[in-house]
């Protein structure tokens, strides 16, 4: 519904008002500011009111002994500080890390905190505190012809050009206030940046926990995509294969028991056995290149060896692990001797290949040689070996390929694997 | 000839009923894990059990325990493992000890009913039936230095020796003449240094005990 014009707040005010709006939360930011740091100066300040240290070693202790407390309160006064910026400006300061069993002071995020609570915090509190007086004094200011009335008759007679100067005031009081909302809203976001800077975690440690986060963000990638392929081998195993397997035997059946079948139909039935089988095998082929079972059931040597025997020239396999490594290592070293004797037999023109897989510490070595040609080709999109290069650096593995013309080539992959 | 049957798949315990029956055999029982089978067995002595090696409810190698324990309490009933994959310490259990009839072959090769058919009738006649797959891992593993001195076709002709069959089935499967055949065989006892054998059982142990497994 349109409001009649007349009702509406003029047009023109509007903009006018928006600093003094805009500045409701600042303000309240720095007024709660002044009331902490105030409360920690008073602390500052208790032994010279009480008992006005006179010896220089009682000086000394007048100075050190509150900033003590107030380093020891600092994980407190953190605390306080983090809520005055959530619950007022909506800004979250991460918790900065302080090391195992290590609080306060002792740590280095504890010493950049002390240094917001007993420096940045007192001198953003004292501008807060000049911008507050210096808005007080422009309300008065701006409010001069309001109360000029109630000075003495004899003052406002005394001063004969008294109006005009109550001009100048108030055009130089609404000037004041409109920056008092300016350097208010300065003083908050410059208080919110040092607190950021100081309460909150360093900007290394920023950087470590992106990265941290990341390396897991990414190992929960290559997991999901792992446990994807298994689910798919086990539906493709239980479902398909299953039944394309109950169809060939139907089929093979068939063949058997109807032997008195016109020559045709026999044709017929034969060529469909036939491609059913061919289906079950590229199947087969295609579960064993996702994640066969035998690898999840019986791990690397299994499967392994399951490869080397169905290579179509001799593999010398040589498994080495006293234990079984994480499941999506295992697959991306089951992928790696798959997709490199796989070129070895498409490329390498080779009598023979080695694989060696092998356990060093954190460290599981995988290395596939041929006595071939040489002369393999990494760049992407050429054999399958860039993918190979791919998958292993998704797990922060390392994939080096020596491959010189005339042979022989040597693929050498070493994988993480935590103990 | 009775066959009891254990497999939990459905679809393919339909199948292999229909195999084995029309292979001649009377189906007893048809079960779909190893302590059912173990119990159809002592309550049937069957000639032959067929058994899938991943069954519930640890889906390992529940079909492979069984089967030790049939050969064990009932050594007259042949034994036919059917698997998703080649293990081959399973197939090293299995052949331990007596090695006839014994089978190990892979699951997709029911669908080649015929030779299905032929293995079925081998192993419930005491002979044995091992799947080429099998055997070339179990040569991949062992003694390898004097099979290198093997060629190709030693080599196939060796597998198929070792899944069981006569020389007429080699030659057959091999498209060569059957004295080809022998030929190759005598090469290859020779370089194997093993000792000339006529009946094929005997030749078959012989592979096995070269294999380290028999």
């Amino acid at each position: 519904m349109r409001i009649p014009t007349p009702l509406r707040r003029p047009s023109f005010i509007r903009p006018l008002l928006r600093p003094f709006r805009d500045a409701r939360r600042p303000f309240a930011l720095m007024a709660t500011g002044i009331g902490v740091q105030l409360a920690s100066c008073l602390l500052l300040a208790v032994p010279w009111l009480t008992v006005n240290p006179s010896h220089p070693l009682l000086v000394i202790a007048a100075v050190l002994a509150p900033l003590a407390v107030v380093a020891a309160a600092t994980p407190w006064l953190t605390a306080v500080q983090r809520e005055r910026f959530r619950a007022l400006v909506r800004v979250d300061i991460p918790e900065a890390r302080q090391g195992a069993g290590r609080y306060g002071i002792g740590t280095r995020a504890g010493r950049r905190q002390a240094v917001y609570h007993l420096l940045a915090g007192p001198l953003v509190a004292l501008g807060g505190a000049l911008t507050a007086l210096l808005g007080l004094v422009s309300c008065c200011a701006a409010t001069v012809y309001v109360w000029v009335w109630a000075l003495p008759t004899w003052w406002r007679l005394s001063q004969s050009g008294y109006t005009t100067q109550a001009a100048y005031l108030t055009a130089a009081g609404l000037a004041g206030l409109y920056a008092t909302a300016w350097l208010t809203g300065a003083l908050a976001r410059a208080d919110g940046r040092t607190a950021l800077r100081l309460l909150g975690p360093s900007r290394e440690e920023r950087l470590a926990r992106r990265v941290e986060d990341l390396t897991e963000r990414r190992a929960d990638v290559v997991d999901a995509a792992d446990a994807e392929r298994r689910r798919i081998e086990r539906d493709l195993h239980d479902g398909a294969q299953q039944r394309l397997v109950s169809m060939a035997v139907n089929l093979g059946l068939a063949k058997v028991t109807l032997p008195d079948l016109p020559d045709d139909a026999r044709k017929v039935i034969d060529e469909a056995h036939r491609e059913a089988k061919e289906a079950i095998a590229e199947l087969s082929s295609l579960v064993r290149g996702l994640h066969p079972a035998v690898l999840e059931d019986r791990g690397l040597d299994a499967a392994l060896s399951g490869i080397a025997a169905r290579a179509p020239l001799p593999v010398r396999l040589k498994v080495d692990l006293a234990s079984r490594p994480s499941p999506t290592i295992e697959a991306v070293a089951y992928f790696v001797v798959s997709e490199a004797l796989t070129n070895v037999v498409k490329h390498a023109q080779a009598s023979g290949a080695d694989v060696t897989v092998e356990r060093f510490g954190g460290i599981l070595l995988v290395v596939v040689s041929d006595d071939g040609v040489g002369g393999a080709d990494v760049s992407p999109g050429g054999t399958g070996l860039a993918g190979l290069a791919k998958r292993v650096a998704s797990v922060d593995g390392t994939f080096s390929i020596s491959s010189p013309p005339g042979g022989p080539t040597v693929v050498t992959v070493e994988l993480p694997c935590a103990l | 000839m009775r066959a009891v049957i254990a497999e939990d798949s459905v679809l393919l315990r339909i199948g292999l009923v229909k195999v084995l029956e029309t292979a001649g055999f009377d189906v007893v029982a048809e079960v779909g894990d190893a302590e059912a089978a173990l119990a159809a067995v002592a309550e049937h002595r069957p000639d032959l059990a067929v058994l899938d090696v991943r069954m519930p409810p640890g889906f390992t190698d529940e079909g492979v325990r069984a089967a030790l324990v049939i050969r064990r309490e009932w050594p007259d009933t042949a034994l036919l493992l059917l698997s998703q994959y080649v293990e081959e310490r399973y197939a090293a259990d299995l052949l331990s000890g007596d090695t006839r009839g014994v089978g190990y072959l892979l699951k997709e090769r029911v669908a080649d009913v015929e030779e299905f058919i032929d293995a079925l009738r081998r192993v419930a006649a005491g002979g044995t039936a091992l799947d080429p797959q099998v055997v070339s891992q179990l040569l991949l593993r062992r003694h390898r230095d004097p099979l290198e001195r093997l060629t190709r076709r030693e080599r196939e002709v060796l597998e198929l020796m070792a899944g069981g069959r006569s020389n007429a089935g080699i030659a057959e499967r091999l498209v060569v003449s059957e004295s080809a055949v022998a030929k190759h065989i005598n090469g290859i006892l020779a370089k194997l240094d093993l000792p000339r054998a006529d009946a094929d059982h005997r030749r078959v142990l012989a592979v096995l005990r070269f294999l380290g497994v028999g």
